[in-house]
């Protein structure tokens, strides 16, 4: 299936190859180096490529494209999915998925893959049997190991991926034992001129990070669990007990990890929680625009909208920008174009507002188009659609774990039209 | 380590050319500065016998490979290690190896033997990773070790290793697509294999070794569509692609009905004439009523209920996989159910979005309903990438219809503005076509798109102008007014292909525009030379045209165009010009199309219909990469049609009902308590139960099962091959030995039912008794057992084997003997024999078994002593090899040959007489060996100083070489008194044994402790002219130097000999089945020489 896989990084030096079957010649990239080329952004690179003898199947994360070489029939997918995980076993494993990190730490970069893929095909892809059988750097043990040359290579074999759950380690222990669930929702929104909202979802997820010694087997319950419309589980999940009893039951994996994902029912109205007015125009005469921007609180259910942050993506005539912000502080990019006003907590009383010139090119056309507003903000305690956690129970083990839930509401891919 | 480090030297010195290449990456500073001393530093520190300093240095070695850095110079020093007690540095050496393997493959098989220990290894895990990297070494000449082990594996008692087994399939079927058929049969055995663990590895195996052998899915569908929900993701994903291709071969389309009105709804949508629509759905309903109601296979129902919760997988190949499985499969009413579960995955990654909506944008062409209600998360954002941005538009478009259309306007309105110029283009595009589809809204789109004209963007007006002259066609009458707006464009627009649009558009309807028609041509006229090709093109079909219609008015500046063109650099041009010149001007000689000509350039054509470029491509399997790239990937499968008659259910019927299931685990656990003996057969009876049970098996892989576990599978193979009266022999054969054996309660209560089993085909096996209705798995276990009884059995009693020997000997006459035979004693007759070995050899080695003190003579021969110098000269060495031609030798010629006589100083070493020839006219003096350079442990035995030899003499010498039981070539060089030629002798694998005289039961004794790896079993066709046994132990005696052992069946030759060096027994097993199928058994303990071995004896056997 994957072939081989070639790292590349922003500058367009490959820094890792790694073969599951025969060598491929890394010159098998310049294919790729040449779509890159005529994409204009790096997201806009096609992620499957076509070469005479190879296919070359894509990803970019974190500033790095994950080249993946391909010889036969596969599903893009499947490789597009395995791309990630690899992904984010790295920033598992190093705190961040970089160019520094992986090259400081190649020897485990190497063998992680070496373990995850056989012949192409995923053998191991569970965070919890790769740290059984790799263990993961912590400066503590980099020390340890130069100084008794031992290895990060874990001495036991692994038994998880024997068992009949192959996401959780064996022989877990804690002194303290915890188990702390956060409910983030985010909104994604497309608000017209008018202020009308052109579209509005909730997406939720619950993260979990679960510290428990044993084989313990949870049960999750919520209030409301019909809110939740479509879901995708993690695969401890047991999904007839959710399909019988809307509960979700599951022997949890050790540490870090998520438990679900959820649309909220369409059917239910969308709260946004600000309002934006805005009023960005160009003159012909003078080269030069005006931008008036003030965002207000509108249903955030009490609670306080935090973290506000409006970027705008400029047209490319927009040489600098004088504002003046009555909130927080503006920045104006002129290479990237972007405008970032960073508000900070929403004053219910007095709406934050920026104001001021923006100046033009001269002797460009003005722009036809107005940029769109993109908000970032956070709401703590809530979660927007209104789900709440009921309880979690805990069996098979004897002791009394904590436990803890927390909401969280952000603002997704929450876009304003002008 | 003589050898390696001589080989050092040399990679040393060649690789150093590649250096410099290191010393200029900046990167490589620091610790990787690497000249190739700094190797050598490596080397050393691999050398050392601190783990520490290795693991440092297989670091840094590692470090080099994930660079791309050239590291194979380090193998031999690295390949050292693969035995290194520290796990870090062994896992990394493994690392290097796979990587290197393939370049340096001699060296590479210095390895093996760590893994082939590793392969026995009580611990599972070691078991499984050995087999991992032992599978991973591409080196060919492993290929039949490799089959071996993953026989092995697939029967292993762990899961996890035959998990790896599975893995291991098509590694080597990659690497020798001659072993298909063997790997089929593991194949067929692991998909009976009942655990999650195995179910997606193997199934990936099938799918990559032989995915047209449908058939081995039958007896596992239902299985597999059981398991599916535990099986990893990534093995779900493959068998569920698998599954949807086997479904549509065995199961009836469900919406064979639905289809044909579909058919007709949808030509009534894009087809302008509305009425046939109807009429055709007419008739589609009378036939729809014609046929039978469809009731769907509970099979195929199984299918799409145990699928469907995947959907809510967090893996998005597994839900895309579903998707197109339900797209597939299900009925049109059901389908709806992923699209809820597609739209949830464009929240994914980028890449994941793009891969989806190409998906859904073929889905939503054939059923568009189904996303319907999703539209809106299908709207743009402005920070979606381009690529994203046009596959969503492709979506909206293909969703609009009457209801929708006005909502989807005004999103399109909003894109328009967008910065994004290619975006723009697109929406136009897709504006075009939800104007030609949607009927009501043809103007407003019209009217919005001639406003565009007007927009300060080139590219914008060029797409328009593009997407409005397509538009037109359809009712040009109408629009004079757009065409006249369009024809002033053309001094402003640049843009080729819109000039050419607009062109085309007025001298199409160049009778709607009469006064400005001919004024454009002027202007064209004027610029005609600067305009690209495609204009230019066009300017000469509007000159034709109206010269056809308003002749008076542009004669001149048609023959002015003509003209021009005609002296065009581009051919397709001049080519047309002439072409119109000939056509539209009078002349005395133009032919009888020139009357034709107005109605050739004026005829009415169809208006354009604008489709998707995703129509139709559901003929790929949805979610495969040759759908995204529409076109066909290599290895892709078909989707087969639906067949228009089902195929018989019944073949996926398998009867595991659970107390049967039970009973049987009962028994055996009771059979294991009655004969411990046995419980290494259990063992390897692993596969077929699940993994829980796996710890109340015995835990056993001893040497004595693995036999058993080959003969099975062989049996199994051959089972349907052999003739009927052979299996009537084995059954009683069988028989009698149980009886013989008193452990009649286990095999004569297993026996008759897998008998049975074998005899039936499958449908007979329905409506049977319960007490053998065992499960094929069950079965299949019985008779390994009873075959491992068989074989030990054979090993152990004397008594047995004698009572066998009677019967088979009562049953088949004695082989018939050659008239050769009784000559076997001449040497001089030796000639006949074809490739005989050398004249020299006593004829114990051509029929050894009808004469028991040849073969005492052959054993005693090590103690007579022969001197070299009494090896006679005249006799001609028949097959001789040659070491020294003539001329390179300036008139000296040697050729040697294997004597297969005991060297008399050593008997270690394999004795090599050598000739010697002068051709020349001086004499040739002092011709004497030196300075041999051999591998390590080899050892060469020089013959006597010749002195002098006259020209036209011959002398034959003879010496020794110590092989160290390795076809390693010995190097050495033979001196004259004046020159020195560096000579080479290579062994074939055969030369290396020394036979040795076995009886029967000595022989099954020995064979008996040389089973699993150490053991190669090969099928084999005769050739024609080797039939009969006397012909089969000569080939088999020229091919190595074994003897054979006395044995009374017709059917079964054997042979045994020592290696030379080590006295290793090399025992050898021909079987034959039929009148040419044989199967032929090796046993070594040295695994290579049993393998080439083998590859040998096939070798002169099949010719």
């Amino acid at each position: 299936m994957i072939h081989s896989l070639f790292l590349i990084n922003s500058a367009g030096d490959i820094f890792l190859e790694k073969h599951w079957k025969s060598v491929i010649s890394r010159s098998v990239c310049d294919y790729f180096f040449e779509a890159q080329e005529k994409a204009s952004t790096p997201e806009n690179v096609p992620p499957v490529i076509s070469t005479p003898h190879h296919y070359l199947i894509n990803i970019y994360r974190d500033k790095i494209f994950f080249v993946s070489v391909i010889q036969t029939e596969v599903p893009p997918l499947f490789v597009i999915e395995f791309l990630h995980r690899v992904a984010e076993m790295f920033q598992d494993y190093f705190g961040e998925c970089s160019e520094a990190s992986i090259k400081d730490n190649v020897v485990i970069v190497y063998e992680l893959l070496e373990e995850m893929l056989d012949n192409g095909f995923p053998l191991a892809t569970e965070s919890n049997i790769l740290k059984e059988l790799i263990k993961p750097p912590t400066v503590l043990r980099s020390v340890v190991n130069t100084i008794t040359g031992s290895t990060n290579v874990g001495e036991t074999l692994p038994t998880g991926q024997l068992s009949t759950v192959p996401w959780r380690r064996t022989g877990v222990k804690y002194t303290n034992n915890e188990a702390y669930f956060d409910v983030v929702e985010e909104i994604d929104a497309i608000i017209d001129k008018s202020g009308t909202t052109v579209i509005a979802e909730i997406q939720g997820v619950i993260d979990a990070c679960v510290k428990l010694s044993g084989m313990p087997d949870l049960t999750l319950s919520f209030v409301n669990p019909r809110l939740m419309d479509d879901l995708s589980f993690h695969p401890c999940v047991r999904f007839k007990r959710w399909e019988a009893e809307r509960v979700l039951s599951f022997i949890p994996p050790d540490g870090n990890f998520r438990l679900v994902s959820y649309h909220v029912n369409a059917q239910n109205l969308v709260a946004i929680p600000v309002y934006v007015k805005q009023n960005i125009s160009f003159f012909e005469s003078g080269f030069s625009g005006r931008l008036d921007i003030t965002v207000e609180p509108k249903q955030t259910m009490g609670k306080t909208v935090e973290g506000v942050v409006v970027t705008v993506h400029m047209p490319k005539v927009v040489l600098s920008a004088n504002l003046t912000p009555t909130q927080g502080t503006y920045n104006y990019d002129p290479v990237t174009k972007v405008l970032a006003w960073d508000i900070g907590k929403l004053n219910q009383q007095k709406p934050p507002n920026l104001k001021g010139s923006l100046s033009l090119q001269s002797g460009a056309p003005k722009p036809e188009e107005n940029p769109s507003l993109n908000i970032d903000l956070k709401i703590q305690q809530l979660a927007i659609s209104g789900l709440k956690v009921n309880r979690l129970d805990m069996f098979g083990e004897k002791y009394k774990p904590f436990k803890g839930v927390k909401y969280l509401t952000k603002a997704g891919k929450f876009q304003v039209r002008t | 380590m003589s050898s390696s480090s001589a080989f050092n030297d040399d990679k040393g010195g060649s690789s150093s050319i590649g250096e410099p290449e290191y010393g200029h990456d900046p990167a490589s500073g620091g610790i990787f500065s690497s000249d190739y001393k700094r190797h050598d530093d490596l080397k050393e520190m691999l050398d050392s016998n601190k783990d520490s300093l290795k693991l440092e240095a297989m670091k840094r070695i590692v470090a080099m490979i994930a660079r791309g850095k050239n590291a194979s110079d380090l193998f031999p020093a690295v390949v050292k290690n693969v035995a290194c007690k520290n796990i870090e540095v062994k896992k990394l050496v493994y690392v290097y190896l796979v990587r290197y393997a393939e370049e340096q493959q001699d060296l590479a098989l210095l390895s093996i033997s760590t893994f082939q220990r590793g392969l026995k290894d009580p611990n599972q895990l070691i078991r499984a990773s050995a087999l991992r990297v032992l599978s991973s070494i591409r080196v060919t000449i492993i290929v039949p070790i490799m089959m071996l082990a993953i026989r092995e594996a697939a029967s292993d008692m762990s899961p996890y290793v035959r998990k790896t087994a599975a893995h291991a399939i098509p590694k080597l079927y990659s690497l020798d697509p001659d072993q298909k058929d063997q790997l089929i049969e593991v194949i067929e055995k692991l998909l009976a294999d009942k655990t999650t663990l195995v179910a997606g590895s193997v199934v990936m195996a099938f799918e990559e070794v032989c995915p047209e052998r449908i058939d081995l899915i039958h007896k596992n569908y239902r299985k597999l569509c059981n398991l599916l929900i535990d099986v990893e993701e990534w093995g779900q994903v493959v068998i569920i692609n698998m599954l949807t291709r086997y479904a549509r071969t065995q199961f009836l389309n469900p919406n064979a009905n639905e289809s044909l009105l579909e058919e007709g709804t949808e030509k009534a949508f894009y087809g302008s004439d509305e009425d046939e629509g109807k009429e055709e759905k007419v008739e589609a309903a009378a036939l729809v009523a014609k046929r039978k109601p469809y009731v769907m296979d509970p099979d195929h129902r199984l299918l799409l209920r145990n699928t469907k919760p995947l959907l809510q997988s967090r893996n998005a190949a597994v839900v895309m996989a579903v998707a197109q499985l339900y797209f597939h499969l299900a009925p049109k009413a059901e389908v709806g159910v992923i699209a809820k579960a597609l739209v949830r995955l464009m929240r994914s990654h980028s890449e994941v979005q793009y891969v989806v909506l190409q998906n859904v944008a073929t889905m939503s062409i054939k059923r568009r309903g189904m996303f319907e209600p999703y539209l809106k998360s299908f709207y743009i954002r402005s920070t979606d990438p381009t690529q994203i941005k046009v596959l969503k538009l492709e979506v909206l478009t293909n969703l609009a219809n009457e209801t929708n259309i006005s909502t989807i306007l005004r999103e399109f309105q909003t894109y328009i503005k967008s910065m994004d110029k290619d975006f723009v283009a697109a929406t136009i595009q897709a504006i075009g076509r939800c104007a030609t589809s949607i009927g009501e809204v043809r103007d407003t789109c019209l009217n919005g798109l001639v406003q565009l004209l007007s927009n300060r963007d080139e590219l914008v007006v060029a797409e328009s102008v593009v997407v409005i002259k397509k538009l037109l066609q359809m009712q040009p009458e109408r629009h004079s007014d757009i065409i006249k707006h369009m024809a002033k464009l053309t001094d402003n627009i640049q843009v080729p292909m819109a000039r050419a649009s607009i062109l085309w558009l007025i001298g199409e309807y160049c009778e709607h525009i009469p006064k400005i028609a001919p004024d454009v041509l002027r202007k064209m006229a004027k610029s005609f030379t600067n305009e690209e090709d495609i204009v230019k093109l066009q300017v000469l079909n509007l000159a034709a045209k109206l010269y056809l219609t308003n002749s008076k008015q542009t004669k001149l500046l048609t023959q002015y165009v003509l003209n021009l063109a005609k002296y065009d650099q581009n051919y397709d041009i001049r080519d047309r010009a002439r072409f119109i010149r000939q056509l539209i001007v009078p002349t005395d000689k133009s032919g009888a199309l020139s009357k034709y000509a107005k109605k050739l350039f004026l005829a009415l054509k169809p208006a354009p219909v604008l489709e998707s470029p995703f129509k139709d491509r559901d003929h790929f399997q949805l979610g495969s990469l040759s759908h995204l790239l529409n076109a066909k990937a290599g290895g892709y499968q078909e989707l087969p049609d639906w067949p228009e008659v089902a195929p018989d259910p019944s073949v996926r019927n398998v009867e595991v009902p659970e107390w049967t299931k039970c009973s049987s685990r009962e028994k055996r656990k009771e059979k294991k308590v009655e004969k411990p003996f046995y419980s290494d057969s259990e063992g390897e009876s692993g596969p077929t139960e699940s993994a829980d049970s796996d710890s109340d098996t015995g835990s056993g892989t001893g040497s004595g099962s693995e036999e058993s576990g080959s003969e099975s599978g062989s049996e199994e193979s051959e089972g349907e091959s052999e003739s009927d009266k052979e299996e009537e022999e084995e059954k009683h054969k069988r028989k009698s030995k149980s009886r013989a054996k008193k452990s009649t309660q286990e095999s004569e209560g297993s026996e008759p039912s897998s008998e049975d089993e074998r005899k039936k085909p499958p449908k007979g096996k329905g409506p049977k008794a319960a007490s053998d209705s065992e499960s094929e798995e069950e079965e299949e276990e019985e008779e390994s057992s009873s075959e491992s009884s068989e074989s030990e059995s054979e090993g152990e009693s004397e008594s047995d084997t004698d009572t066998r020997m009677k019967q088979k000997t009562c049953a088949s006459k004695p082989p018939p003997r050659q008239p050769k035979k009784e000559t076997e004693m001449s040497l001089l007759d030796l000639d006949d024999f074809e490739p005989t070995p050398s004249p020299q050899v006593t004829p114990v080695n051509n029929f050894v078994s009808s004469s028991l003190v040849t073969d005492l003579e052959g054993l005693s021969l090590s103690d007579s002593a022969l001197s070299p110098a009494a090896v006679s000269p005249a006799s001609g060495p028949v097959k001789s090899y040659e070491l020294l031609h003539r001329i390179t030798g300036e008139g000296l010629s040697v050729s040697y040959c294997f004597s297969r006589q005991p060297f008399s100083h050593d008997p270690h070493m394999v004795s090599v007489q050598m000739q010697f020839t002068n051709n020349g006219d001086t004499e040739a003096r002092n011709l004497r060996i030196q300075e041999p350079k051999l591998q390590s442990g080899m050892r060469i035995a020089e013959f006597p100083e010749i002195d002098v030899l006259p020209p036209g003499e011959t002398v034959t010498m003879v010496m020794g070489i110590d092989f160290s039981d390795s076809t390693q070539a010995a190097n050495f060089q033979l001196c004259t008194h004046t020159r020195k030629f560096f000579l080479t002798i290579q062994p074939p694998v055969g030369e290396l044994m020394m036979p040795v005289f076995m009886t029967e039961n000595e022989f099954k004794k020995e064979q008996g402790q040389l089973t699993g790896m150490n053991e190669i079993t090969e099928k084999l066709t005769l050739g024609e002219t080797c039939q009969g046994d006397a012909a089969i132990v000569q080939r088999v005696t020229s091919t190595a130097s074994l003897s054979r052992v006395p044995c009374g069946s017709e059917m079964k030759c054997r042979f045994a000999g020592k290696t030379v060096t080590s006295g290793s027994l090399v025992l050898v097993t021909i079987v034959t089945r039929e009148q040419l199928v044989a199967q032929l058994t090796v046993n070594c303990e040295k695994m290579l020489i049993g393998t080439m071995l083998v590859k040998d004896i096939l070798q002169a056997l099949s010719q």
